[in-house]
């Protein structure tokens, strides 16, 4: 009976904010924008899953021809391509834009124009990136597109200038982002958040931002050249014209690993939110937390040349590079130790978030053990270009980071949509998930030391590969229907009723002291903090519970004010980029018109009052 | 300003206005960016399979008698140098009369600060077809290719700060930039400093050092 009195309550005060698609169009609420990027970067996940189940099918018998051999090429580039920068990252942006003001006690982030032209920027980089589709020239050499590939001489169609231009959207928009999200977090706290105090998600966001800072000027450098290469005929990394095709793999990797820690550090925090939650303590040796994963971020600059080690740089760089590498697993573990030690004699409550937590933990330890094989040189000439990489990456990449997301969209749904997903189906979810996961990636550990090589489309049947590979491939789409189970989770749970409290999961932080979901402007009143889980703090103080926060009108608070020029001039950026991939005489009309749209965008956002 | 709020708690703030900090952290961002452009260049200046000659800096006799003259103008160079550097004095001095509302004097050092940063476009824009009449264009040789790469950027970001700060010209011609909005000319100018600290790292690295 509660849920119906608190769904009236909401239904009475929801007059107040703004609705339809202009409103979505124009909004510059970073709760809006979180959702926004959470549902696009789910789409495009779903098609980076739909890819990767046709690879499956391919690889599913020996000698297939379900798909040719180009067709896979272009499959594996693009979910590499999707699944990182389309899905990990903007899912994480998702979480940044919704959670970290509100655990850090604000009601914005510092510049919600800008956030808004991220979001619109990144979604441009998407769909200009699988508009390739479209023209059969999705791109084909990888997603780290080395050198020869990307020439104009191996690869004279558009398929590498759409990758090279659609990354170079998206990191318009990660940069934008990573400005707005540092200063949000470095100047916007509330009263009393010090920075030792901060909840461990926004800590590892923060450093996230700090590695997006570094790392994709970097990768923005080299695309450039890249593009003066193929565009203007530079010879950067021709050999030919006395050009290096290694320096493209240091440039790309000097960017390529701070990536790998920017697609994980969130999930890290995600997770050292839900263990404390769910076992009734606190999270177990914060300040380690913290300095790890700053120690995690620091190293993570100086091992980019392990994904080398087969170029042959010679004894004293590979040694530096594995000692580097090998001395990551520290910080590593100590943070899964504290996991650990979080959970320890605590009171644990098995609810679904607390399920993928704890799975997290188990699959990313898998994947960071095969990780420290790799960072010896020997094991790693092996291991390179086989499966046993493609398992590596796997158990870090979904059995870290989706885990770890997924665990996070369990425990803030009810947060962002005021209800609360189903358990049951939840549960299913992630036995499902778990299982499929563990079909599907673990037998390429084994395939990868019988040596069976990554990115070749078939295999003949007299290596032996067939039956590990069809278990993988039966995993796979256990792994997409448990995601199937999710979406009808999502749809069950839409059409329910909102029956979510402010504070379902008697949970430590700020975001949930205020009603689910949150009223525009966060905070009624900015909130004061005396300590490290302040909520919990808080609610001791006032004898075990708090009663629920009440939606109030607002009046008198400011917000900012909505408007389109993030959007105009994000797709004036999309028309120059557009431009540049036209053919040569009509290319410098669309570049000019996407130009002066940019501009005017741009000028006329710089003088709107932001309110 | 809008920092009221943040000033009030510094422990939980820089006490720094947000669009101040927004551009410290671009600029920090930008460092990486043009580290990596002269890193490819310091890989590549010596890579000259092609062109003009194999040395930029020095006349140099080939063994069959041919006389290649040095491609780079180093007096040039360096008077367009000088002029970006005073124009990161005139720009602090426009942003000091801005803080006092002096409008006169904005509107004077600021318009010396872009006359600089014209004269600076202007002579890279010279420096670039002289190079392409000497025979050295993008796809001549590696040289030339990281030259036009690495210079080319500078400049893209001189031209930007010229149009930011024209911007601001113009809105303190209609008096709209008094002394309260000072931060906005402040912001440029951090921008603008930026910029020239880079070329004071360009200037050595590709003029100076052979």
């Amino acid at each position: 009976m509660a849920t119906t009195a608190l769904d009236q309550r909401a239904h009475a005060a929801s007059h107040a904010e703004p609705t339809g698609l202009w409103s979505w169009i124009t909004t510059v609420d970073h709760k809006r924008i979180g959702i926004l990027y959470g549902s696009t970067a789910f789409l495009f996940f779903l098609m980076g899953g739909i890819e990767a189940l046709m690879l499956r099918i391919q690889l599913g018998t020996p000698n297939n021809t379900f798909l040719a051999p180009e067709t896979y090429n272009q499959l594996f580039t693009m979910h590499g391509t999707t699944m990182i920068f389309l899905a990990i990252m903007p899912i994480s942006a998702a979480f940044f834009n919704f959670m970290i003001p509100l655990q850090i006690g604000a009601r914005d982030v510092a510049f919600p124009r800008l956030n808004a032209f991220s979001y619109w920027v990144f979604l441009a980089g998407g769909l200009f990136l699988n508009s390739s589709f479209l023209f059969g020239a999705a791109p084909d050499q990888g997603w780290f597109g080395y050198a020869n590939l990307t020439s104009r001489q191996y690869s004279p169609g558009l398929n590498v200038d759409f990758w090279m231009l659609g990354l170079q959207i998206l990191g318009v928009a990660s940069l934008a982002a990573a400005v707005n999200f540092f200063v949000t977090i470095v100047n916007l706290r509330a009263p009393g958040m010090k920075l030792m105090r901060m909840p461990m998600f926004t800590w590892m966001s923060f450093i996230t931002q700090v590695l997006l800072l570094l790392a994709f000027p970097v990768i923005t450098v080299a695309l450039i050249l890249l593009m003066f290469d193929r565009f203007f005929g530079t010879h950067f990394f021709v050999p030919s014209g006395g050009g290096d095709p290694l320096l493209w793999q240091h440039m790309f990797w000097i960017f390529g690993h701070p990536e790998v820690y920017i697609l994980i550090l969130p999930a890290f925090g995600v997770v050292s939110e839900i263990l404390p939650v769910f076992s009734r303590k606190p999270l177990f040796g914060y300040a380690a937390m913290v300095f790890s994963g700053v120690f995690i971020a620091f190293l993570g600059f100086g091992v980019w040349a392990h994904h080398m080690f087969a170029t042959g740089m010679g004894p004293l760089p590979d040694t530096f590079f594995s000692l580097a590498t090998m001395l990551i697993a520290i910080p590593t573990g100590v943070k899964i130790f504290n996991w650990l030690g979080t959970a320890w004699g605590g009171s644990l409550q098995f609810k679904t978030p607390m399920y993928f937590a704890l799975a997290f933990i188990a699959m990313f330890i898998i994947g960071g053990l095969s990780g420290v094989m790799h960072a010896s040189p020997p094991a790693d000439l092996q291991q390179t270009d086989t499966y046993f990489v493609v398992a590596h990456f796997h158990y870090v990449m979904f059995g870290g980071s989706i885990f770890g997301l997924t665990a996070g969209a369990y425990y803030w749904w009810p947060k962002m949509f005021g209800r609360l997903l189903d358990e049951g189906l939840g549960k299913v979810h992630f036995w499902l998930m778990l299982i499929g996961f563990n079909l599907t990636f673990f037998p390429m550990h084994i395939l990868g030391l019988n040596g069976m090589p990554r990115r070749v489309y078939t295999y003949p049947e007299v290596l032996g590969f067939e039956t590990l590979n069809r278990i993988e491939t039966v995993g796979s789409f256990i792994l997409a229907f448990s995601f199937l189970i999710f979406l009808i989770n999502i749809i069950k749970t839409w059409r329910g009723p909102r029956n979510a409290p402010a504070d379902p999961w008697n949970g430590a932080t700020l975001e949930w002291a205020i009603p689910s979901p949150p009223q525009e402007w966060n905070f009624a009143q900015i909130p004061a903090v005396h300590g490290r889980d302040t909520l919990w703090e808080e609610k001791r103080a006032r004898g075990g519970k708090l009663p629920e926060p009440p939606r109030v009108s607002g009046q008198g608070i400011h917000l900012p004010n909505p408007s389109y020029w993030p959007l105009v001039s994000a797709l004036g950026l999309l028309g120059l980029m557009v431009g540049v991939i036209l053919e040569p005489h009509i290319g410098p009309w669309g570049i000019i018109t996407g130009g002066v749209i940019l501009l005017f965008g741009v000028f006329n956002w710089a003088f709107e009052p932001a309110g | 300003m809008s920092d009221h709020a943040a000033a009030a708690h510094p422990e939980t703030a820089t006490g720094l206005d947000s669009r101040k900090l927004a551009i410290w952290t671009f600029i920090g961002s930008e460092c990486l960016f043009f580290a990596t452009l002269i890193s490819n260049y310091l890989v590549h200046k010596e890579t000259w399979l092609s062109g003009p000659g194999p040395f930029p800096h020095e006349v140099w006799k080939s063994p069959a008698g041919q006389v290649f003259e040095p491609i780079i103008e180093i007096p040039l160079v360096t008077l367009g140098t000088a002029v970006l550097l005073f124009s990161s004095l005139f720009v602090v001095l426009a942003l000091a009369s801005a803080q006092r509302g002096n409008r006169r004097g904005l509107l004077t050092w600021l318009a010396a600060t872009l006359l600089c940063g014209f004269f600076f476009v202007g002579m890279q824009v010279y420096e670039f077809t002289h190079f392409v009449h000497k025979g050295l264009t993008l796809k001549t040789n590696l040289f030339g290719a990281s030259f036009f790469v690495l210079t080319g950027f500078h400049g893209t970001h001189v031209t930007i700060g010229v149009i930011w700060l024209l911007t601001l010209w113009i809105l303190a011609l209609r008096g709209k930039l008094p002394a309260e909005k000072s931060l906005n000319l402040e912001i440029a100018a951090l921008y603008w400093h930026f910029v020239d600290v880079v070329w004071v790292v360009i200037f050595p690295v590709v003029y100076l050092i052979k």
